[in-house]
C-alpha cells in the first residue's frame, strides 16, 4: 500500500486487521511526511522512538487477536495533554524544559487502546488564542492556501497544530482540546472534523488547565466516522477528575446509521449575523437542505441569549485562567527568571511570570484578576455567571420543544492569513468564536463538519450542536451531512 | 467603567506580573476594549437568575478522607528549577 498517512483511522484499522499493513509501516510513512512538513511547524516534539516502540507492541498485539479500536493507529497529541517523560508545554515558555512525571488519562487511554504517539502538536499558548499565533514554538501554518496565492494561512487556533497535521496527512488523527472553540474552529479552517464533546465526557485529568468548566478534549480526524472511533477510546469515567461523568460510554460508531428521519433539526436565528459573508450564508442553507432531504425536519428556533455568549465567556474564561496558572510561580517546574542581586520572593514571581507567559495569557491572566478582585466580582463574575446560567436555559427551552440537533456556521468567515488580526484589537480575534462559545458555556456536544469551499477554494465547515450526552445521535446526523455534502477536497502540496 | 493606568499596576500587582511603567498606557487602553465589550451583559435583565456553578447537573462523587497517593519525592522535586536536599528553593521570603 502506498501513501499510509493518507489513510484515516477506519481504513487503517480494517486494513492492519486484514493484515495487509503493519502499524510499523503506518507509523514510517507518517514519520516522513512530518519530517518533510516542518514548513508546517505543527509537529513541535516528534517522538519517532515511542512511536517506533509502540507500533511494534501494536503489531504483536494485533497478531495475537488482540486489537483494540485505536491499536497500531499513529496520531498526534497536542502539547497541552502533559505526556510522561515528553515536553509538555502547552506551547509556553514558562513550562519549558518540563517533562511529566506522569500522563493525562485521555492520552493514558488512547495508548492503553494500542494508538501509537508521534509527538506533541502545536498550539495556540496554554490554548489562548484562534490563529495559533501566540505560541512560545511560533506560528503553525495550515496546508491551505488561497488558489496560487501563497500567503501563509491560520490553521485556526487553539488546536492548530492538530488541525495541521491531519489536513496535512501527517498522522491520521490528532487530539485536540476546546473551551471556547479550539477543536471545531481550525477544524472548519482545515476541511477536517472535530467534535467537543459533553462537559464531563472526557477525563480533563493531566490536561494543563485554561478555564476548567469550560475545558473538554476531543478528536480531531479526516472523518465522521473516524471522530467516532477515537471519541469512544478518549472518553471514559476517570476518579482522578471530579467533574468526569460517570456514565456508560456508547459504541459510537455503531450508531452511524445515516438514517436521520424525523430528526428535528433546529436553525436559530441568532446565528444570523450583521456582515456574514453571502458564502457563509448559503453554505448554512445548503446544509439545512441537504438534512431535509435526508429526511429530517428543519424548524425555526430562537436562542435568545446568544449575543451575549461572547462577553460572558470573555469574564468567565479569564477568571478560571487567572486562577488556574497561579500555579507558574517559577517554583515547582518549568523556568524560573533569573533574578538580580537582593530580589525576593515577589520579584521572583513578577519576572517569572513576566518573561514566561506571553502577551495574550498575560493581558488574560490580568483581565481574569480584575473581574475576580474585589469589589468587582460581583458585577462582573456572578452577572456572567448568571448570564451563563440563561445561555444555557436557551439550549434547555429548544431540546424540551422536541429539538434533536441545531445547525449552524462553524465559522464566521474562512480561515486568515497569519499576521492579518495583528493590528486588529483583541477583541476582533475573540469573534472567531461567535458561533462556537455558547457550546462550551452550555456543556453540550458540538461537532464541524467540513461542507464546502469558498470562492478562494479554502474549506468552511457547519456545526451541529447536540442534547447533552447524546454524542453519538450528534455523529450519526454528523455522518448523514458529511455524506450528502460530500466534501473531499485536500490542500495542494506546497511544502 | 474606565481602567487608569495606576488600576492597571494595580490588577499587574494582584497578578504578580511585573508590567514597566511605560508599558501601563497600553495594557489600560486594551483592559477598557475587554471591559468595554463585556460592558454588554449590563443589558441582560438577570433579576432572580442563580449564577451557574455546575455546567452539568451533577452530584460531586465523594471519597473516604485517606491518603491514596505519596512517597514519590524525586518525582516531585525533579522538574523543580532549584531543589535543593530533597525541597523546593526559593530567594529569601523574610529578612
Amino acid at each position: 500500500m502506498s501513501d499510509l498517512n493518507k489513510l484515516g483511522l477506519a481504513e487503517a484499522r480494517d486494513a492492519l486487521r486484514k493484515g495487509e499493513t503493519t502499524s510499523v509501516e503506518l507509523t514510517e510513512a507518517c514519520l516522513k511526511a512530518i519530517d518533510a512538513a516542518d514548513a508546517l511547524n505543527a509537529f513541535v516534539h516528534k517522538t519517532p522512538e515511542i512511536a517506533l516502540e509502540r507500533a511494534k507492541a501494536a503489531d504483536e498485539r494485533i497478531k495475537a487477536g488482540d486489537a483494540p479500536a485505536m491499536c497500531g493507529l499513529p496520531i498526534g497529541i497536542k502539547d497541552l495533554f502533559c505526556t510522561k517523560g515528553v515536553p509538555s508545554q502547552a506551547a509556553s515558555r514558562i513550562l519549558e524544559g518540563f517533562k511529566p512525571e506522569y500522563e493525562s488519562t485521555v492520552s493514558q487511554q488512547l495508548a492503553d487502546a494500542g494508538a501509537v504517539m508521534l509527538g506533541k502538536l502545536n498550539m495556540d499558548e496554554f490554548a489562548m488564542g484562534s490563529s495559533n499565533e501566540t505560541s512560545v514554538y511560533g506560528n503553525a501554518v495550515s496546508p491551505w492556501r488561497r488558489g496560487n496565492d501563497d500567503t501563509q494561512l491560520t490553521p485556526g487556533g487553539s488546536s492548530g497544530g492538530s488541525a495541521a497535521a491531519v489536513a496535512a496527512d501527517l498522522c491520521l488523527a490528532a487530539t485536540g482540546t476546546d473551551t471556547g472553540g479550539s477543536i471545531r474552529q481550525p477544524a472548519a479552517f482545515t476541511g477536517i472534523t472535530g467534535i467537543k464533546p459533553t462537559y464531563g465526557r472526557c477525563s480533563r485529568w493531566g490536561i494543563v488547565a485554561f478555564a476548567s468548566s469550560l475545558d473538554q478534549a476531543g478528536p480531531m480526524t479526516k472523518n465522521v466516522r473516524d471522530a467516532a472511533i477515537m471519541l469512544e477510546a478518549m472518553c471514559g469515567h476517570d476518579p482522578k477528575d471530579s467533574t468526569s461523568a460517570d456514565i456508560p460510554v456508547p459504541n459510537f460508531e455503531a450508531m452511524l446509521t445515516g438514517d436521520i428521519k424525523g430528526k428535528k433539526i433546529g436553525i436559530p436565528k441568532e446565528y444570523r449575523m450583521d456582515g456574514m459573508p453571502a458564502e457563509i450564508e448559503k453554505l448554512w442553507a445548503d446544509g439545512a437542505e441537504m438534512l431535509r432531504d435526508a429526511g429530517a425536519e428543519i424548524v425555526d428556533i430562537s436562542l435568545p441569549h446568544t449575543k451575549y455568549a461572547l462577553p460572558a465567556y470573555y469574564v468567565i474564561a479569564p477568571a478560571e485562567a487567572s486562577s488556574n496558572l497561579a500555579r507558574y510561580d517559577g517554583v515547582r517546574y518549568g523556568r524560573r527568571a533569573q533574578l538580580a542581586q537582593g530580589d525576593g520572593i515577589t520579584e521572583m514571581y513578577e519576572k517569572t511570570r513576566a518573561e514566561g507567559f506571553g502577551h495574550e495569557v498575560q493581558r488574560r491572566v490580568m483581565v481574569g484578576t480584575y473581574v475576580l478582585s474585589a469589589g468587582f466580582y460581583d458585577a462582573y463574575y456572578n452577572r456572567a455567571r448568571k448570564v451563563r446560567t440563561l445561555i444555557k436555559k436557551d439550549f434547555e427551552d429548544v431540546f424540551a420543544a422536541g429539538v434533536d440537533a441545531i445547525l449552524t456556521p462553524a465559522t464566521p468567515s474562512a480561515a486568515f492569513g497569519l499576521g492579518e488580526m495583528t493590528e486588529a484589537d483583541p477583541v476582533q480575534m475573540y469573534l472567531n468564536d461567535v458561533f462556537t462559545v455558547t457550546v462550551n458555556l452550555a456543556g453540550l456536544p458540538g461537532i464541524s463538519v467540513p461542507a464546502g469551499l469558498d470562492k478562494q477554494g479554502l474549506p468552511l465547515g457547519l456545526q451541529l450542536i447536540g442534547r447533552p450526552w447524546e454524542e453519538g445521535d450528534l455523529l450519526n446526523t454528523a455522518y448523514a451531512l458529511e455524506n450528502a455534502a460530500g466534501f473531499v477536497a485536500k490542500p495542494g502540496k506546497w511544502w | 467603567m474606565s481602567i487608569d493606568q495606576s488600576t492597571a499596576a494595580k490588577v499587574a500587582k494582584l497578578a504578580r506580573i511585573k508590567v514597566e511603567d511605560d508599558a501601563l498606557p497600553a495594557l489600560a487602553s486594551e483592559f477598557n476594549t475587554i471591559l468595554g465589550f463585556i460592558e454588554q451583559l449590563n443589558e441582560v435583565d438577570v433579576e432572580g437568575v442563580e449564577p451557574m456553578v455546575s455546567v452539568t447537573p451533577m452530584r460531586l462523587k465523594r471519597r473516604e478522607d485517606v491518603v491514596t497517593d505519596g512517597n514519590m519525592q524525586d518525582k516531585i522535586l525533579s522538574n523543580a528549577p532549584d531543589a535543593r536536599e530533597g525541597f523546593f528553593a526559593v530567594p529569601k521570603v523574610v529578612e
